[in-house]
């Protein structure tokens, strides 16, 4: 099982994202990118700077923060500072790409779809990731996946780090600490 | 569109009740604020609700006339989709003779997860939470604490200023009977604000000094050098009639009016923690003019208030 993947790793993963993606959306229509914070939102201002280098000239941005609709909180460990949500753009009857770093059990796509619920009605919402570790304890799929990890034990973590909270791109199988 | 933030910190809330702001750490008050600053959005949204207490109960135990504070936990509880229970003294098994003690352990075998009080005695809270097992979270309790308006005290100048540390806020009127004084001073000094209180000896005593306050009699010697002043209400209720001589003379010593605030900085911001006595201690066109930030108060209380019932129910769990 690998469990290190550099920044070369990552870059050509988000260029694969960002192809695929630019192929699946009309350019003619507005398209919201909303991300999970904390990672998804970085990943998502980089998916929106490369379909916007592809033509895609009208993109809306957002960040989602999900800990108010968490089902999961007794379960995740420390608790997480509430962070504000910000959804400033009109998210009705267009399409909307959810991105989070990782896809395991499902449960943060599915408090991230509640929430989105409390916004507006999007004609389609649509998931990318950069990691599909699989797990899901809920029948939830990602559109768009980067990488995808098999047989990763249930125990272990998969860390996404990003340069701009991490200093640095990589993405880390590791046992959980 | 914000920019990415640094990597949230570390620290971890672990307090299941709130009882004083005396008892709690810089790091603690700034992490109550910056999550307050998390609810106020929700509040701004077309639906203003999220399911984060859903299926919780809170019970407002109010052993005291409150309206504001009152008002403000029902609905702060109501936007986490919590149940809320209103309790009252009148017309109650209080009026029959049952104690504090017995009526809240009623109240939680009836699986409370959480119970807002208010009581008239100094400590009750307190007492509260060392006898039940739901979270207690102290909405005014004598003359010692109102936790809950002190943080929204705070956040309301932190947002004008962008800061506490270094500003000099005046508390001004009846310090001695005052809860409101009590928070806001333990929460001040934490965060590096110099506090000056501000009152006639009768309503001061020196005994303020030994928790880090200046304490000073005449108003007029401090209202050219303040960035905050703090008016609080005269509370006849409380008052012995000794410590008061007439109103006419407090307001004429103590009173925020015209001729005193154009001695003020020009920037410098208002607060009351309601309600007010208009023409008494403050003038009805400063209370309702640009430097007031008394309505922000208020709107700011139910974010924080959030934020309180959340972190202490999380913390339960």
């Amino acid at each position: 099982m690998r469990t290190v993947y550099d920044a070369s790793d990552v870059s050509r993963t988000i260029e694969s994202l960002v192809d695929r993606i630019a192929a699946s959306f009309s350019r003619e229509t507005p398209l919201n990118l909303i991300g999970i914070r904390t990672r998804g939102e970085i990943l998502a201002e980089r998916l929106a700077r490369g379909l916007q280098s592809r033509g895609f000239s009208r993109i809306g941005r957002g960040v989602l923060d999900i800990t108010l609709y968490r089902d999961d909180l007794s379960e995740i460990g420390p608790k997480p500072i509430v962070r504000p949500t910000e959804i400033n753009i009109g998210i009705d009857a267009l399409p909307l790409l959810l991105v989070d770093d990782v896809l395991f059990t499902g449960r943060s796509i599915r408090a991230a779809l509640d929430a989105l619920s409390d916004f507006g009605r999007p004609s389609a919402v649509r998931l990318a990731v950069l990691v599909d570790r699989g797990g899901r304890e809920l029948p939830i799929h990602a559109d768009f996946v980067g990488l995808t990890f098999q047989d990763i034990p249930r125990e272990h973590r998969v860390n996404v780090h990003l340069t701009e909270i991490d200093g640095r791109d990589e993405i880390l199988v590791e046992p959980r600490t | 569109m914000s920019t990415v933030e640094k990597q949230p910190r570390p620290f971890v809330w672990t307090r299941k009740h709130l009882l004083s702001l005396e008892s709690l750490s810089a790091e603690e008050l700034e992490f109550l604020l910056d999550s307050a600053q998390s609810f106020r959005e929700v509040s701004t949204r077309s639906i203003k609700k999220v399911p984060a207490l859903r299926g919780r109960v809170v019970v407002n135990a109010f052993f005291e006339d409150s309206t504001r504070t009152r008002t403000s936990f029902t609905l702060a509880a109501s936007r986490l989709s919590a149940d809320i229970i209103d309790f009252s003294e009148k017309g109650s098994s209080v009026s029959k003779g049952e104690t504090l003690i017995d009526t809240a352990r009623n109240i939680e075998a009836m699986g409370v997860d959480v119970i807002v009080l208010r009581h008239r005695a100094a400590g009750a809270a307190e007492v509260l939470s060392r006898t039940v097992r739901s979270s207690v979270i102290n909405a005014g309790d004598g003359a010692h604490e109102h936790p809950t308006q002190g943080l929204l005290d705070l956040f309301t100048i932190r947002e004008r200023f962008g800061r506490i540390a270094g500003l000099k806020v005046a508390i001004v009127g009846d310090i001695i009977n005052s809860r409101v004084a009590r928070s806001n001073l333990w929460g001040l000094k934490k965060l590096g604000a110099e506090v000056i209180l501000v009152g006639p000896p009768t309503l001061l005593p020196r005994s303020f000094e030994a928790l880090g306050a200046r304490c000073v009699h005449d108003f007029d010697s401090v209202v050219a050098e303040v960035d905050v002043i703090n008016m609080l209400r005269v509370q006849f209720e409380r008052i012995q009639s000794s410590q008061f001589p007439s109103v006419r003379e407090f307001t004429r010593l103590f009173g925020l009016h015209s001729d005193r605030f154009s001695r003020c900085k020009p920037d410098v911001f208002v607060m009351h923690p309601g309600p007010m006595n208009r023409g008494i201690e403050i003038a009805s066109n400063i209370a309702d003019g640009p430097n007031s930030g008394i309505l922000t108060q208020v709107t700011n209380g139910l974010a924080v208030r959030m934020a309180v019932l959340y972190l202490v129910t999380q913390a339960a769990t």
